[in-house]
């Protein structure tokens, strides 16, 4: 449904986003993560037709969207970070306006107003002014008037930014409730939420893809370590080179905190040591104050990711 | 071309319900009140809207832009300008929706002033040649210099600076003619038929001539060319 290839975007002398490549198929819903300035507004921005690539192309259902901008253009719906709002109309009014641009016909804006309001939830609003809504209502106008023209591609820049708790798990329902032919391309950096609604991750850091994956692989597969925290009452020099020494540890931190000692132990993947650390231990005659697998979370791979140093 | 009309509407119907327009509406009836009573009170006045039409056009230099200054100035700054131009309407579309609502708010004003010369008619026995004449210029160039604002909100997010920018090209184009004199040979002469002035004066004396019309539907032709092209550029930057 996307084809986007070779994108980059130049900001007089800076590099916005540099060779990025990937493709969103029908139906799938993209996310774009990343830290603030990474360059995930800049993408949405081109995909959207808004402004053109330095370099590279874009496709939207086989339209370039900068040679046949119009007709990629019809196929998209677009809620920007800032949610774009004409404050000074109605709700009703306003997405009236927004069908017309579309190029619905009124009859179409009719049939459809209603099923948008109830779907974001505004039938208590429909006559009040913009201006009057609290954030995260006029979040649910910006979503209404994206969706209003039922768009093949639904391109959302960071749609749950601003607005209270109750209200993101509300917009997170509606964007997964969005129907599986609406292909969706999500920006953000709250990663719960990208592993909660995407079928994909794209990590974008500095302008570059640093990682592709589903949430899932990601968290798990990416590292093929598996990680075990054990907290052991005994001289830290003498616990450590015996750790080592089990079979499927590669490698062993040992952090002092205080009189407690606690080793982070990096296994190979698919190996269970719990049972022969715990032995080791208490051959050695040490007390075993603690003993847990630790998975790596995704904050943890993004930041590993995105950050040069190690964790 | 629906969008056009969409975009028109909407504009027309903020036009009518902003309190900035009703205050340019205000200033505008106040002070042509005054430039029509001004020769009222001679000892022989003469029944005509010369005097009305000479003040107008002075004021326009800063009525125009305050019409004008929003169209796009306060959509690149709400951020909608993002949704207009991501939206399937062509450029020239949105320039020209926009245009025709400032259009219609201004010969809504025009419509009001008709008022002095119904009084005219009504009391005494003016020549209409050069009130219709008058109307005809006095409409032209309201056209000519809302183009001219148009230009200057499609190049900012900041709508003072519009205003601005806009009552600066309509002083430069009034002043024209006498910036002329210093210029010597064929530019002093283009400088001197670039100036609106000339232009309209022959209107006012009941004069029509085609050179006068071309002059001001180049004039809206150039600046609303200008500023499609000015918000195209805007997807480059």
């Amino acid at each position: 449904m996307i084809q986007a290839d070779g994108l980059t975007h130049y900001y007089g002398p800076y590099p916005a986003i540099q060779d990025v490549n990937f493709g969103v198929r029908k139906g799938e819903i993209l996310g774009f993560l990343g830290p603030n300035g990474a360059g995930k507004t800049t993408t949405m921005r081109i995909i959207t037709g808004f402004m053109p690539p330095t370099r590279g192309t874009v496709t939207l259902d086989g339209y370039d969207v900068v040679e046949q901008s119009l007709q990629a253009r019809r196929r998209v719906g677009y809620l920007p970070e800032t949610v774009p709002l004409y404050t000074d109309m109605s709700v009703n009014g306003y997405l009236k306006y927004m069908g017309t641009l579309r190029g619905m016909s009124p009859t179409f804006i009719k049939a459809r107003l209603g099923e948008v309001i109830d779907v974001c939830r505004l039938g208590d609003y429909r006559k009040t002014q913009i201006g009057k809504l609290s954030k995260g209502f006029r979040q649910r106008v910006g979503i209404a008037q994206a969706i209003l023209h039922e768009p093949q591609v639904l391109v959302l820049d960071e749609p749950t930014i601003g607005i209270d708790p109750i209200q993101v798990v509300e917009t997170r329902r509606l964007i997964k409730d969005l129907g599986s032919d609406q292909t969706v391309v999500l920006s953000s950096h709250i990663l719960p939420e990208v592993s909660m609604l995407c079928d994909r991750v794209l990590i974008i850091n500095e302008g570059r893809i640093v990682a592709e994956d589903t949430p899932k692989n990601l968290a798990e597969g990416l590292q093929g370590v598996e990680r075990l925290e054990v907290e052991v009452g005994g001289p830290a020099a003498e616990v450590l080179p015996v750790l080592k020494a089990i079979r499927g540890v590669n490698d062993v931190k040992h952090v002092n905190d205080d009189g407690r000692h606690t080793y982070t132990i990096q296994a190979q993947a698919g190996q269970d040591l719990r049972d022969v650390i715990s032995q080791e231990v208490i051959n050695h005659g040490w007390s075993l104050r603690g003993l847990q697998m630790v998975g790596m979370s995704l904050e943890e791979i993004f930041l590993r990711l995105t950050t040069h140093e190690e964790l | 071309m629906r969008t056009a009309q969409a975009v028109a509407w909407k504009e027309i119907q903020i036009y009518f319900s902003s309190p900035t327009a009703y205050i340019v509406g205000l200033i505008f009836l106040a002070l042509t009140g005054i430039f029509f009573t001004r020769d009222l009170g001679d000892p022989f006045p003469e029944a005509t809207l010369e005097p009305f039409f000479e003040g107008t056009i002075i004021m326009f230099i800063l009525l125009a832009p305050a019409l004008t200054m929003r169209l796009l100035a306060e959509e690149s700054k709400l951020g909608t300008l993002e949704l207009l131009l991501t939206s399937p309407v062509r450029d020239w579309e949105i320039i020209i929706g926009k245009y025709v609502a400032s259009l219609v708010f201004f010969l809504a004003l025009v419509a009001l002033s008709f008022f002095y010369a119904i009084l005219l008619f009504w009391f005494a026995n003016p020549d209409p040649g050069p009130i219709y004449a008058g109307y005809l210029g006095f409409i032209l160039y309201g056209s000519a210099a809302l183009a001219v604002g148009l230009l200057a909100s499609t190049m900012t997010s900041n709508q003072i600076v519009s205003a601005v920018v806009a009552m600066g090209i309509l002083l430069a184009l009034f002043f024209a003619d006498r910036a002329s004199g210093s210029v010597n040979g064929l530019a002093g002469e283009i400088i001197g038929e670039m100036g609106v002035r000339g232009h309209f004066d022959d209107f006012s004396r009941g004069v029509i001539d085609t050179t006068n019309i071309v002059y001001f539907l180049s004039v809206i032709a150039f600046f609303l060319f200008l500023s499609i092209r000015t918000l195209e550029s805007r997807r480059w930057r």
